[in-house]
């Protein structure tokens, strides 16, 4: 991190799946670059040693009883559907 | 004169409900005829549904009639951030993405409070996804704060803040991720409440962060946060980092049996930035803490100048995570305008969210990317070990942390459009996210222009019942909540 990285907007969008129009890929590359320069003072800390935390409190081991319960019903769960078809969604076709 | 209905406290209402001097079908209509004479300014919510608020509250008064009244939140009107299900209710987040979702099912949050018997009233603003500090990142409106209604109420749960400051509610729920809730409480003069990360569900809530998301009240005052909060905490098996704790009756720990606490002051929180007027109310604050008995220790936090990185970091990787899901498919927002499957992502996520959003997904799926994740997520989590042991080394010497909630006062809507200057207000409130620690915002003061001034108190986790009775015991000296907004 010593070095800044340029952020590739092209190729962080293509993998975020989110088209962006030329003026957002503009202003982002250049409101981003603003905050990965300030986020560049991380690596001023020294972590050696140091465990990463991804919760502050880890809970583990966390299980449940294997009972069988009701889960939400068809009608409830395709209630918000962009379209659907005979208890399906409906999506563009995926293979010709 | 007396006070009017809408702006009294849940443990003045239920005493007057239990005491059968009001019904809650009154009291909601109440609410409902003065969210109807203010809103139009204000624009606190993004809906609400009187028919169904009524039927709660006659549901009520007939439970309360038949000897059934299921305690101090039976009848009381209680309105949700538009981030927390409500069964058959819409749920919207502020985004043009959910903006027809209607919730399949109540988060767990929910089901408690109608539990309790809780009159659950209207979907409250907030910045897209709860992602902005002013709630001007709502993809419908911005909400403006009571007080003044040139400017923000703040955010993200602006709505939850704005609506109780305006008598829309009695108490409302919110969610805090960097300050969500505390933030906005500071900004419109209400108490917020962000519990220990673990104590509250988080079954419900649509995810931002999700190491970082806690459901919080707002309220009035420190007792009546701590009777929601009493109603909402828990373990819950749907929410497998909800943390299995002994829930104490945190109103009955407020009488001040208590204390005197040792009280540290963080000096990192009084530095550059800090508005003379906010710093001058905290410092009196501080100095009833004195008069009270209580030791005052200046105690350091060496790693807070990397809190807002940190923060930035690991919220922005966990939201481009979480919102992954909204892809046009299954629910949400689809383009009309797609060629194909993989365009059907593309067009619907770049028309269905704002740019606040899109830029904090873009960073978010940057510092996850291939060759980066080391050197950017890898690395603030470790230092987010750092900041968390700080908070933990100070509680060694001290029983709370006490510092300003916001560096400034509410500023004026559209003032701060770089989007790192709105990162700036959140410096007081995202430590306490990154430690997973209880704080409580509680007002202490105005501005000479009329400005609501907060502090914060820091607490340790899940030390909730000592943290509200700190609090109260600021509080009953002072009547800051009793003021109310010119509207």
């Amino acid at each position: 991190m010593s070095q800044p990285a340029a952020l590739n907007i092209d190729h962080v969008a293509k993998l975020a799946r989110i088209a962006l129009t030329p003026e957002e890929k503009t202003r982002f590359s250049a409101q981003l670059g603003d905050v990965l320069h300030h986020i560049e003072q991380l690596s001023k800390v020294d972590v050696s040693g140091v465990e990463p935390t991804a919760h502050a409190f880890p809970v583990v081991n966390v299980w449940a009883d294997d009972v069988a319960r009701p889960g939400l019903p068809v009608a409830d769960a395709l209630r918000n559907a962009p379209a659907q078809r005979d208890n399906m969604i409906v999506v563009p076709k995926v293979v010709e | 004169m007396a006070k009017d209905i809408f702006y009294q406290t849940i443990a003045e209402l239920s005493a007057a409900l239990e005491a059968k001097q009001l019904s809650s079908v009154e009291l909601t209509r109440a609410v409902i005829e003065r969210t109807k004479a203010v809103e139009p300014r204000v624009q606190a919510f993004n809906s609400f549904d009187e028919a169904d608020a009524l039927a709660q509250a006659a549901a009520s008064d007939a439970r309360r009639a038949a000897g059934e009244a299921r305690g101090p939140l039976d009848g009381i009107p209680i309105a949700l951030k538009d981030v927390i299900a409500v069964k058959d209710q819409p749920l919207t987040a502020s985004s043009k993405m959910l903006a027809n979702f209607v919730s399949p099912y109540d988060a767990t949050v929910t089901q408690k409070l109608k539990h309790a018997g809780a009159v659950l009233w209207g979907r409250l603003n907030l910045d897209e996804f709860a992602m902005g500090s002013s709630t001007e990142n709502s993809a419908t409106h911005p909400t403006h704060n009571p007080w003044d209604l040139t400017r923000v109420p703040g955010g993200s749960s602006g709505g939850s803040a704005a609506a109780l400051a305006a008598g829309e509610a009695i108490a409302t729920l919110g969610s805090d991720t960097g300050g969500s809730i505390r933030q906005p409480a500071a900004l419109c003069g209400v108490v917020g409440l962000k519990p220990t990360y673990g104590l509250v569900s988080r079954y419900g809530l649509i995810a931002f962060a999700s190491s970082l998301d806690q459901i919080g009240p707002f309220s009035r005052t420190v007792e009546d946060a701590a009777i929601v909060l009493g109603a909402i905490a828990g373990h819950d098996e749907r929410d497998s980092t909800s943390f299995k704790t002994e829930i104490p009756d945190y109103r009955a720990a407020l009488t001040p049996k208590r204390g005197p606490w040792k009280i540290g002051i963080p000096k990192e929180y009084f530095g550059e930035g800090l508005d003379p007027e906010v710093g001058a109310a905290v410092e009196k604050a501080v100095a009833h803490y004195r008069s009270l008995g209580c030791e005052i220790k200046e105690v350091s936090l060496p790693h807070t100048q990397y809190c807002l990185d940190t923060y930035y970091v690991i919220a922005t990787a966990e939201a481009s995570s979480n919102l992954a899901r909204y892809d046009g498919v299954r629910y949400g927002h689809r383009s009309a305008n797609a060629k194909d499957i993989v365009d059907l992502y593309y067009q619907s996520r770049a028309e269905g969210f704002g740019q606040e959003v899109k830029r904090r997904i873009i960073l978010g799926t940057y510092v996850l990317s291939s060759g980066y994740y080391d050197a950017y997520y890898l690395r603030a989590q470790k230092v987010r070990t750092l900041i968390r042991q700080d908070f933990l080394n100070a509680y060694k010497e001290v029983d709370a942390l006490l510092t300003p909630t916001s560096p400034v006062p509410a500023f004026k809507l559209g003032e701060k459009s770089d989007p790192l200057a709105l990162y700036l207000c959140d410096i007081y409130t995202i430590g306490v996210n990154l430690a997973g620690l209880p704080g409580i915002s509680v007002p202490c003061g105005f501005t000479a222009a009329g400005l609501p001034i907060g502090l914060q108190l820091i607490g340790e986790p899940f030390g909730e019942a000592d943290l509200l009775a700190i609090a109260a015991a600021y509080e009953r000296a002072h009547d800051w909540s009793k003021r109310t907004p010119l509207l």
